[in-house]
């Protein structure tokens, strides 16, 4: 397929309706509307479903009545609507049916507003919903990231009976960049032996996540975390650039981590050994990888549009080995590379002590940028 | 001659529909009697292969367990937008789902009401006895003026707590609604009244006239605090009188049926 | 002469509620206090003669548990017959 030039909201409709989603469920909210209404477009005139929930909370339990029939099934939203659809994901995770959420993620807490942000890495990555369940979750950087990987949550979500999320950021949702849509898949035609379809000729069957018996439920749980464990094992993903010999690495994802490169490619201009790690599942989380990164690294940079929510992954993964500094914008503010570009040069040039909280310094960093006074 | 033996009939029999597992439900629930309902209307439809149930958070969690049809758990109250979403990939499935007054008028409403208002394809069975059942006796959006439930323990004051919640009144005023009803389960006429109310309910949606609801008036002998059969008394008494039985809106398609 | 007719109680699920036994109007109908269900309840029995048939007692029934039979009078069914037989 020749590249088109594709906003990032269309993209990824259209991108899941040549992966062959069946069924889409979803509600009006800035900045992923176009998902919506392209869907709405689309999918009737292909004879597939597409309605207009009256909630959230509506449109995540018609994803799960639909998921439950075997269908390919998705919807999408933004940061608050995906607060409301926390109680649908945890029921939806317990009764282990597959479906992919698009979050396109805008500034918060509350209503915030409607500008790009990477606010809701918590409240999906880790958790969200009641109980224990881990999504797999995909951090696009690009127009051409989010069309692929809203496949790819298809096929991932299927394999492992789980909920795949794609998180963008307003950014990717509503810019546009030349990008390559995939051919049309064919619907499928069998459904798996799970599905409740109706009870013809075979036992009837119900799917649940009611599990009464804590006995039951405590092995389900088990059961949860085996899937958990392969997902981990093999669908981590990532991308790197110019880490060989970097000595400084910064670690960003989704536009965080797009800006991120800009500055790197810079610094390098410069002759500076940077590099860039860009984690793309964000769930689960490349651990592994990076602690190897900090193995051979001075330093590490975390640059994220929150106030550091990946950053306690990083830390995680680095276990106090080398420093690691932090810088973010909140609520719905993007960084510029120039941002990204200073701290790279500061920190190659600063001596960053192994202890201490690196949120707590770049708070006292920050103070002065946005005027704030005690 | 004839044969001596005398021809037996078989006046009635357990449905197919219902499975072989005993009820959890306290001796006398009315749950039990609308359970039966359903599944002698699916025997005699002979939907039940391509029935699917959506069951609700309430004393009826366990709805499917009880029936030999296709079943699906909702989230409390989800069940009208779960059913939905079935009935839009599967639109030659009848789908309905059952739901308890806690359930459907109170944290799902909503869901109902939008259900109702997109004239979705589903048939609702709506079980309203007034009272939280499963959580021990608290208020439900249902419960009478005056009623003492334990989160009311003064009795439901309708200046602070609010008015009963008349669903089939109110869900017959959207357009959507093909068929709304409200029956009572509380004698063998009213029963038989009932049955044939889901039968026509099904019946509409299995000819595409949209959303449909029977509303069954029900007892909860056990958190009323009062014998079963006093319960059914109590229904009579104070129930019928907040909750008319009636026709409250019938598709026009409807009235020539005859079932 | 009346219909004859008769019950079979289930007693995996009577649980002994007495809806039946209040609704039957021949009033044949009583629990059977000498004995009890597996899960703990008196059923319900046909206390005497007198049942028709007429199934009430299944309507009013909210386990399914019970089973109504009863005899096609004798001109009904020969009326149902075929010529000849």
């Amino acid at each position: 397929m020749p590249k088109e030039l594709l906003k990032g909201n269309v993209a990824m409709a259209e991108a899941a309706v040549r992966a062959g989603v069946e069924a889409y469920f979803g509600y009006p909210i800035t900045p992923q509307t176009e998902l919506l209404e392209w869907m709405s477009e689309r999918l009737p005139a292909l004879g597939r479903t597409f309605l207009q929930a009256e909630s959230e909370v509506a449109a995540i339990n018609m994803l799960y009545g639909a998921a439950c029939t075997g269908a390919r099934v998705m919807t999408s939203s933004s940061s608050p609507g995906i607060s409301l659809m926390m109680e649908g994901l945890s029921y939806i995770a317990g009764t282990e049916v597959p479906v992919v959420l698009i979050d396109v993620m805008r500034g918060g807490p509350g209503l915030g507003n409607i500008a790009p942000s990477q606010g809701d890495y918590n409240q999906i990555v880790h958790g969200g919903g009641h109980g224990d369940y881990h999504p797999i979750v995909l951090a696009p950087s690009s127009i051409q990231e989010a069309i692929d990987f809203t496949v790819l949550a298809f096929d991932l979500a299927e394999k492992y009976r789980t909920i795949a999320f794609v998180i963008a950021d307003g950014n990717i949702g509503q810019m546009m960049e030349p990008a390559e849509l995939p051919p049309m898949r064919p619907l499928r035609t069998e459904y798996p032996e799970w599905a409740v379809r109706g009870a013809m000729g075979r036992e009837h069957h119900f799917l649940s996540s009611i599990y009464i018996d804590p006995k039951d439920e405590e092995v389900t749980n088990y059961r949860l975390m085996q899937v958990w464990n392969r997902i981990q094992a093999n669908e981590v993903r990532y991308r790197e650039y110019y880490i060989e010999d970097a000595e400084l690495v910064v670690v960003g994802f989704g536009t965080a981590g797009r800006i991120s490169l800009s500055a790197v490619r810079n610094a390098r201009a410069q002759g500076l050994k940077v590099g860039l790690f860009r984690p793309i599942t964000l769930s689960p989380y490349p651990f592994k990888e990076l602690e190897e990164i900090s193995q051979h690294a001075k330093k590490i940079l975390v640059v994220e549009m929150n106030s550091g929510q990946m950053l306690e992954d990083v830390q995680r993964a680095v276990k106090g080995r080398i420093p690691v500094e932090f810088y973010g914008r909140m609520g719905g503010m993007v960084p510029f590379p120039d941002e990204v570009l200073a701290e790279i040069l500061r920190i190659q040039q600063e001596e960053i002590p192994l202890d201490g909280d690196p949120r707590q310094r770049w708070m006292e960093r920050f103070a002065p940028i946005i005027n704030w006074k005690n | 001659m004839v044969t001596t033996a005398t021809p037996v009939q078989v006046v009635y029999k357990r449905p197919a529909s219902l499975s072989d597992t005993p009820t959890h439900y306290c001796p006398g629930c009315t749950h039990g009697i609308a359970h039966r309902l359903i599944a002698e209307v699916m025997d005699e439809m002979n939907i039940r292969e391509r029935a699917i149930g959506v069951a609700p958070v309430g004393c009826s969690v366990f709805a499917y367990n009880y029936f030999t049809c296709d079943f699906v758990e909702a989230a409390h109250g989800r069940a009208p937008a779960m059913a939905t979403g079935i009935k839009r990939v599967l639109p030659d499935r009848v789908v309905f789902t059952y739901q308890g007054d806690g359930d459907m008028a109170s944290i799902g409403m909503s869901e109902i009401v939008h259900a109702a208002g997109r004239g979705e394809n589903i048939t609702v069975i709506f079980i309203n006895n007034a009272i939280y059942g499963m959580t021990g006796g608290q208020m439900a959006p249902t419960s009478l003026p005056g009623q003492k439930t334990t989160s009311s323990p003064t009795g439901r004051d309708v200046e602070s707590m609010g008015f009963p919640m008349k669903m089939a009144e109110l869900l017959s005023q959207l357009e959507g609604a093909g068929y709304v009803v409200r029956r009572s389960l509380h004698d063998p006429k009213n029963i038989r009244m009932a049955k044939k109310a889901i039968r026509l309910a099904f019946e509409t949606q299995i000819r595409g006239l949209g959303f449909s609801m029977v509303e069954l008036l029900s007892t909860c002998n056990t958190n009323w605090g009062v014998s079963v059969l006093e319960a059914m008394q109590y229904l009579k008494d104070h129930m019928l009188p907040v909750y008319p039985i009636g026709d409250y809106k019938v598709s026009p398609a409807l009235e020539n049926l005859r079932v | 002469m009346p219909v004859k007719g008769w019950i079979e109680v289930d007693e995996r699920y009577c649980k002994g509620c007495e809806l039946c036994i209040s609704e039957c109007p021949q009033n044949v109908l009583a629990l059977d206090l000498d004995h009890l269900t597996p899960k703990g309840y008196h059923p319900v029995m046909l206390k005497m003669e007198g049942c028709t048939g007429c199934g009430i007692c299944a309507i009013m029934c909210p386990e399914a548990a019970l089973t109504v039979y009863r005899e096609v009078p004798q001109k009904a069914a020969q009326a149902v017959q075929p010529s000849g037989g």
